[in-house]
């Protein structure tokens, strides 16, 4: 839903932080890298898409506003009738004893356990695999930029039948473990650490008698903030944003994320008998991707030189 | 990253796995079927097993089931039921066989609709319920959803609720141009045309294929396209009624005068409201649906009976539906049983009315007050009294196959093409009968024509 937008979003920020200094400069009529000539082809481009990126968000905002009456029967693309939203916001957290409280918990904890974990993981391997030469390292980058063309997807059915054999099935471990693996996290560490840990800087700390574990933890991870927040950007979305894999590995609803607590929500329409709650169901998906726009709001300074990183060889 | 692949690819392959877990599932339980005689629990080993009490678990989307679960729980505080929904109609029964050939997770008690039914019972995944004495309930359920739980000479489940057919119509579209409301389908394809040409914005009704529509028009039109015996089905398109439903059905397409949108959509729910979509012929389980999807339109539709095939006729059929079963996999089959007994014969029965259900049972749909209450939303109308008449005149003899959530799966690729192109709606049942065929053949049923 939210995820392609997001990336967009930032990168327009970002544009917009470069402009103002550099509009400021321009008076002193200094040209250069700093303060590329304005062009308008490109600004309206950019507009474009800005608009392109943005109309889904402000339409889910107006009509998380509307009531479910007034849904179906005014402009889509502008408020109308009462300004509901936070009767929406009441009734969205209250509806079926609070479910929604708990779906969010639930993602909450597969964020922490699986997004936080799959970080972990990551910055281990993609530090070992930098920093350390040893047999058979070869095949592990074959592996895993083998496993970054593999869509998650493909692989959900084949994890299911195993699950099912260990007995893990409908439990929170089916989502949280699966989680856990994150070749392109991996990959991405190991690039990372490879330019922003200086080989020389490992030789004193061990000259100075630090252990490895001291070295990596006092050392080494300062260093490599930027890759973390990426890495964990990435595998937070991805996470948070997670459909299929829940939806083959759960069946009770008590442990949904979001996802699947709205679409349960919205397939409640296409029951006979069954309440539609539609207005609920948007307003339910606005509050489900403020948290992911909260994290790239705070971390995107460190998600650019994440970005960058190994961009300009030196 | 998972998060970029998009939705259509996502529900591709979730239908690709479905369609894989029930082959699976279907030939597994194929194999056990045939055999196993009901088990015998009486009256006293119910009870026994009600006072002793319990943990059942119970697959259901029927939203009304969650007041009747409370209440049996506070009648029997030795029980505890954990009400699962696992899922809307399909979801739920991938997600069941799926639990029965990994022989693990498979609850007690499950809903599972009419249509699907005879797929469960063939292949014994849910249990007899003759040696818990369902037999006696004969008279308890109108004939429709009675004749339904039945399969194999056995009863495989009990009647929750039912969905005798009725003509939902906006009166403001029909009074605005001066349309009478149909009353045989004739006059339909002729207020059809009178409608669109007075407002090309307003169709008589939607349709872009629907099989759970098609099949009961059919069975209105006193067609009986499946006959099955035991592992003996027979699919064949061409008799009397299915012919009368293909002919009158192809003026509506050939005209143009049904709106393409499809049932459920958003789409849908908007064009019930603004009055594009003038009639709705379905089970009268909609009023709840209409409440609270169509809120706008409150106060304009009104309920009418079934438009017929014959003049004067009274001829109705069932839509949608479901009954409580228990699979076989469960081991608390006299508690179980207790909760079934409870729900669609017992207190649950109006609870469940009370909650905007549809009942199948005949008390209730017989009791002065369920017939005289009157529906604020269709202005007051007492529309039980239509709904009520249409379950006593179910036409009889109809039967599903034994394979109808796969035949409904692919009634798209068949029938659907008429829908979208000149494909004749004859040509499209005769290419879904021959899919059927070839389906229910590969699994070991003996079809023919």
């Amino acid at each position: 839903m939210s995820v392609a937008v997001e990336p967009t979003r930032t990168d327009k920020h970002r544009t917009r932080q470069r402009t103002k200094p550099g509009y400021v400069r321009m008076k002193s009529t200094r040209r250069g890298v700093d303060n590329p000539k304005r062009s308008v082809l490109l600004t309206v481009l950019t507009g474009i898409v800005l608009i392109y990126s943005l109309i889904p968000l402000v339409w889910l905002f107006i009509n998380a506003s509307k009531t479910q009456a007034d849904l179906f029967t005014s402009f889509g693309l502008w408020f109308s009738g009462d300004f509901a939203l936070f009767g929406n916001i009441g009734d969205t957290l209250a509806y079926d004893d609070g479910i929604f409280g708990r779906w969010f918990l639930n993602t909450v904890l597969y964020v922490v356990l699986g997004a936080g974990g799959a970080t972990f993981l990551a910055v281990l391997g993609g530090y070992a695999l930098a920093k350390f030469s040893f047999p058979g390292k070869k095949a592990v980058f074959a592996v895993v930029i083998g496993a970054v063309a593999v869509p998650g997807t493909a692989l959900a059915v084949p994890t299911f039948l195993m699950f099912s054999e260990m007995g893990l099935t409908n439990t929170p471990w089916s989502v949280i473990i699966p989680s856990l693996i994150s070749p392109f996290g991996l990959y991405l560490m190991w690039t990372f650490a490879s330019e922003a840990i200086p080989t020389e800087l490992l030789e004193s700390a061990r000259m100075d008698g630090a252990g490895e574990f001291r070295t990596f933890f006092q050392i080494c991870l300062p260093l490599l903030g930027p890759g973390i927040v990426t890495v964990l950007l990435f595998t937070m979305v991805a996470t948070w944003n997670n459909y299929f894999l829940p939806l083959i590995m759960l069946k009770d609803p008590a442990w949904y994320p979001l996802t699947l607590g709205l679409n349960a929500w919205n397939a409640q329409a296409s029951t006979a008998g069954g309440e539609a709650i539609f207005n609920l169901v948007i307003t339910g998906s606005l509050l489900t991707i403020l948290p992911l726009i909260a994290a790239f709001l705070l971390l995107q300074r460190y998600w650019q030189s994440g970005l960058s990183a190994g961009a300009v060889k030196e | 990253m998972k998060s970029k692949i998009s939705p259509a690819v996502l529900r591709g392959s979730a239908l690709a796995l479905a369609a894989a877990l029930a082959l699976t599932a279907c030939g597994g339980g194929g194999n056990d079927a045939g055999g196993a005689a009901p088990a015998e629990v009486s009256a006293d080993d119910v009870q026994a097993a009600l006072d002793k009490g319990g943990d059942l678990t119970v697959w259901a989307w029927e939203p009304t089931l969650e007041k009747v679960v409370e209440d049996f729980e506070a009648e029997h505080p030795n029980v505890n039921i954990d009400l699962v929904n696992a899922g809307t109609g399909n979801d739920q029964y991938t997600a069941l066989q799926n639990a029965i050939a990994a022989g693990s997770g498979v609850p007690d008690v499950a809903q599972v609709e009419y249509y699907a039914l005879p797929q469960f019972a063939l292949a014994e995944s849910v249990q007899d319920l003759s040696g818990y004495g369902a037999g006696d309930l004969q008279d308890t359920f109108s004939p429709g959803p009675w004749s339904s739980v039945q399969a194999n000479e056995g009863i495989y489940g009990l009647p929750m609720d039912s969905g005798p057919m009725a003509l939902f119509y906006n009166t403001e579209v029909f009074e605005k141009y001066g349309v009478e409301v149909p009353t045989t389908w004739e006059e339909y394809v002729e207020a059809a045309r009178t409608l669109h040409e007075a407002d090309p914005n307003v169709y008589i009704a939607n349709d872009t294929g629907d099989a759970g529509f098609a099949t009961s028009l059919i069975w209105q039109a006193g067609g009986q396209p499946y006959t099955v015996d035991g592992t003996d089905v027979k699919v064949n398109f061409s008799d009397e009624g299915s012919t009368r439903f293909a002919e009158t059905w192809q003026q509506l397409l050939d005209e143009d005068l049904l709106a393409p949108i499809s049932s459920w959509s958003d789409e849908w729910y908007q064009g019930l409201g603004t009055g594009t979509i003038a009639t709705l012929a379905t089970g009268a389980w909609m009023p709840g649906n209409f409440t609270s999807g169509v809120p706008a339109a409150a106060g304009k539709w009104r309920a009418a009976p079934l438009p017929q095939w014959e003049e004067g006729g009274t001829a109705s059929a069932e839509n949608g539906g479901s009954s409580l079963t228990i699979p076989a996999a469960s081991e608390q089959g006299a508690l179980a049983y207790a909760f079934l007994d409870y729900a669609n014969v017992g207190d649950g029965v109006q609870t469940r009315i009370d909650g905007g259900a549809f009942p199948a049972t005949s008390a209730a749909l017989e009791s002065e007050e369920f017939l005289n209450s009157e529906f604020e939303y269709f202005g007051g109308q007492k529309a039980n009294e239509i709904f009520a008449e249409s379950a006593q005149n179910v036409s009889e003899g109809w039967s599903y196959l034994p394979f109808q959530v796969y035949a409904n799966s692919i009634f798209n690729d068949t029938v659907g093409q008429a829908y979208v192109s000149d494909t004749p709606l004859k040509d499209g049942l005769k290419s879904w009968q021959d899919a059927s065929i070839k389906y229910g053949t590969e699994q070991g049923f003996t079809v023919s024509e």
